[in-house]
């Protein structure tokens, strides 16, 4: 299997030395065990001078940022959060490769104040590695909230390490933070750590602790759970437990009868929102670049460029760049921060552990819920949520499914699609309704391929499965919705640039250049006519679909493109003018739902292929991932086509 | 009075005290990084709903497990509550 231990650790090890110092500045890593507030932390330091990843949140991958404090700068690190220090998982090796080689100048341990007893084992593992430590016990509003007091000068002096109490949801502590980071950088603060593995008088031990660090040693690992007892017995007056609120709100959202109807509805109401929400900029972006092009058009005839030069920049560049950014952006910046919400609310975790009986089923991990429900956001960023995934065999079997749900590029186009051929006479609550339906689709034929994997190319037995169930948090709603709506619109834009103004330029030329007594691009549809035949399309929407394997997003934009000829038609914006072309162009229900079927169900876009490749070092698994998805597209296509 | 019985069998709501992990290997180490060891105290909190997996309150966390792994988890229910060996650190190290 290309999955092994050994080279994802050696992959973990590259990312981990990757974030080496740029100009020297002093490098501060943060950690702790996940649910947290690592990231919120994080992001007070940093305040949005960071690379922020495609998927916010769930930090998968070694995040880096900068902050200046007195005029200095210091580079910060964001590790995956872990619960042990003993890599046995890819994201803990990144942790201990990054703390033994890393050579970080200070390492800020951070701490749940709910949960005080069980982030404290973690501290005293990484205590015994480094001297520069500072733990940051956060989450102090909540932990006042459920009556917590905690003693943090007693907890500094029991650990011998600087203590510092944030609530990083309202700021507080991290000006203190960093003055301490500061102090501990530049030598003024001396730590004394009181060690385990000092403390302890047996001499068995002992002697284990001369060959391994006393912390890899299993027998001692009940050693750190005592003295973590011992500490938070001494320094909190108890842990947050299970407040009946929590009790109730789970007994309805993660219940018998409940769970399923309410997942459900949450899908219908996020789905519904961002269909109401998306065609108003939609057909306001469509005007604006209407407007912008038909001036570019009179500035280009009054430069007298050649018939070529416009051609290539304005009917190719122009007309797919605009058509992406109009079409797909509102919806793909309306989705996104909605379910970045929905997981900083502690409900994603929730989805896995409802779902995680089936997938278990299926030979397939609980935590696959998870990753797929990244895959809702961006494939790519589902394939690598995988490695949150322990068994090799059921991380691959996610990795290769994840492309079967509809990614954030693809839902524009679905939405669109359905508005237009299935619902248009009942609204958007019936689009919502039929688009809800497909995803489930998806979830079930993503089920339905795990299976099928399990019991042919990945047999084994499943492994075991523990999850925690974060407290339900409230989030920033504004600052969740607003900075996850520019990351996401930066996202798209850059992207459209990127991407869509080539594919614009290979578009204008495959129906420009001339083979025999027709264009390339009719050409090439000819060839794939028979085969789009048999699959309820046209040659032409199968071709859209492989011009489009840079992005998921460029292929309704494309067909639109070439079933117009390029033209913009003015008057009509937005949804009205994509129906006209379609509807000269013959396309039936049938046409529709066949392009739907496909649009959810083919080769994954060349981010996700080369993601996957990166994840799993092998072509073998690549072309699998490739050919899963393809086949079952093929499959359901043919078979509404013969049954219609 | 005292009984033996697999973490997976507690009802919801009631308490146990892990008498003996019978995992090796990664998983144990799993959970002791979790803070499950001989002397915790565990609540079943919650069934999702198919009654796999079960989620429990450990040491203030909510941990969800499957039943095949929790039943290697031999807990003791009724009589007192305190695992012998927990006593027994806190008075070596007062």
């Amino acid at each position: 299997m290309g999955l092994t231990e050994e080279n994802m650790s050696r992959k973990a090890i590259e990312r981990g030395m990757d974030f080496g110092r740029d100009q020297g500045e002093p490098l501060v890593a943060l950690m702790g065990n996940p649910n947290v507030g690592k990231s919120t932390i994080f992001n007070c330091l940093t305040k949005m001078n960071q690379h922020t990843g495609n998927w916010p949140g769930k930090t998968v991958s070694i995040a880096s940022g900068q902050f200046t404090y007195k005029g200095k700068l210091y580079r910060i690190t964001d590790l995956p959060g872990t619960y042990s220090l003993l890599g046995r998982s890819a994201e803990e090796e990144v942790a201990v490769d990054f703390l033994r080689y890393g050579k970080a100048e200070c390492v800020v341990i951070v701490c749940d104040a709910t949960c005080l007893e069980r982030n404290l084992i973690q501290v005293l593992q990484v205590m015994e590695l480094t001297d520069r430590i500072i733990v940051c016990v956060n989450l102090l509003d909540e932990a006042e909230k459920k009556h917590i007091e905690i003693d943090l000068s007693r907890l500094e002096r029991e650990l011998g390490v600087p203590v510092i109490g944030t609530s990083a949801s309202n700021g507080t502590g991290v000006e203190k933070l960093q003055s301490t980071v500061r102090q501990m950088v530049e030598g003024f603060c001396v730590c004394r750590p009181k060690r385990v593995s000092e403390m302890e008088e047996d001499a068995s031990l002992h002697s284990m602790c001369k060959e391994r660090h006393l912390w890899e040693a299993d027998a001692a690992a009940p050693l750190f759970v005592h003295r973590a007892e011992q500490l938070a017995a001494m320094v909190s007056n108890g842990a947050g437990g299970y407040t009946a609120r929590e009790a109730r709100i789970d007994r309805i959202l993660t219940g018998r009868r409940t769970a399923l109807p309410i997942l459900f509805a949450m899908l219908l109401v996020v789905f519904w929102i961002t269909i109401v929400g998306a065609n108003y900029p939609s057909s306001m972006l469509q005007t604006l670049f209407d407007w912008i092009g038909g001036w570019m058009r009179k500035a280009a005839v009054a430069a007298s460029l050649p018939w070529w030069l416009q051609g290539v920049l304005l009917d190719g560049i122009w007309a797919t760049v605009a058509r992406v950014v109009a079409v797909m952006l509102p919806p793909m910046a309306i989705f996104f921060p909605l379910f970045t919400l929905l997981e900083d609310l502690g409900f994603l975790p929730r989805i896995a552990y409802v779902l995680d009986h089936r997938f278990s089923k299926c030979g397939a991990c609980g935590k696959q819920a998870l990753s797929m429900c990244m895959g809702f956001g961006c494939n790519a960023a589902g394939v690598i949520g995988c490695r949150i995934i322990d068994s090799a065999r059921e991380r691959l079997i996610a990795i290769l499914t994840n492309a079967l749900v509809p990614c954030n590029g693809r839902f524009p186009a679905l939405i669109m699609l359905i508005t237009i051929f299935l619902s248009q006479h009942h609204g958007a609550p019936m689009t919502a309704l039929l688009l809800a339906g497909f995803v489930v689709l998806s979830v079930v034929v993503t089920f339905a391929a795990s299976w099928l994997l399990h019991k042919t190319v990945l047999r084994g037995t499943p492994t075991s499965f523990v999850l925690e169930l974060p407290p339900f948090r409230k989030p920033k709603v504004g600052e969740v919705l607003v900075r996850s709506f520019l990351d996401r619109t930066f996202f798209v834009l850059k992207r459209a640039v990127l991407v869509a103004a080539p594919a614009g330029f290979v578009l204008w030329c495959v129906s420009n250049i001339a083979v025999g007594d027709t264009t390339l691009m009719l050409w090439l549809a000819g060839i794939l006519e028979p085969m789009g035949r048999i699959m309820g399309m046209s040659g032409v929407v199968l071709l859209a679909f492989i011009l489009g394997f840079p992005a998921n997003e460029l292929i309704l934009p494309i067909i639109l493109m070439i079933l117009g000829g390029g033209t913009v038609i003015s008057g009509e914006v937005g949804h009205d003018a994509a129906r006209t072309i379609l509807m000269q162009a013959g396309w039936g229900r049938e046409t529709a739902l066949c392009t739907i079927l496909f649009f959810l169900f083919h080769w994954p876009c060349s981010t996700t292929c080369l993601t996957i490749y990166k994840e799993t070092r092998s072509l073998k698994w690549t072309l699998w991932s490739i050919f899963l998805p393809t086949a079952v597209g093929v499959l359901l296509c043919v078979g509404v086509h013969l049954l219609i | 009075m005292k009984q033996y019985v697999g973490m997976d069998e507690l009802q919801i709501g009631e308490e146990g005290v892990v008498h003996r992990i019978e995992l090796c290997g990664t998983f144990q180490r799993r959970i002791q990084d979790l803070g499950l060891i001989h002397g915790t105290t565990v609540q079943c909190i919650h069934q999702s709903p198919c009654g796999d997996p079960i989620a429990y309150l450990i040491r203030g966390a909510i941990i969800a497990m499957r039943n095949s792994d929790a039943k290697h988890i031999i807990v003791q229910v009724g009589g007192e509550l305190c695992g012998p060996d927990r006593r027994e650190y806190e008075s070596k190290s007062n």
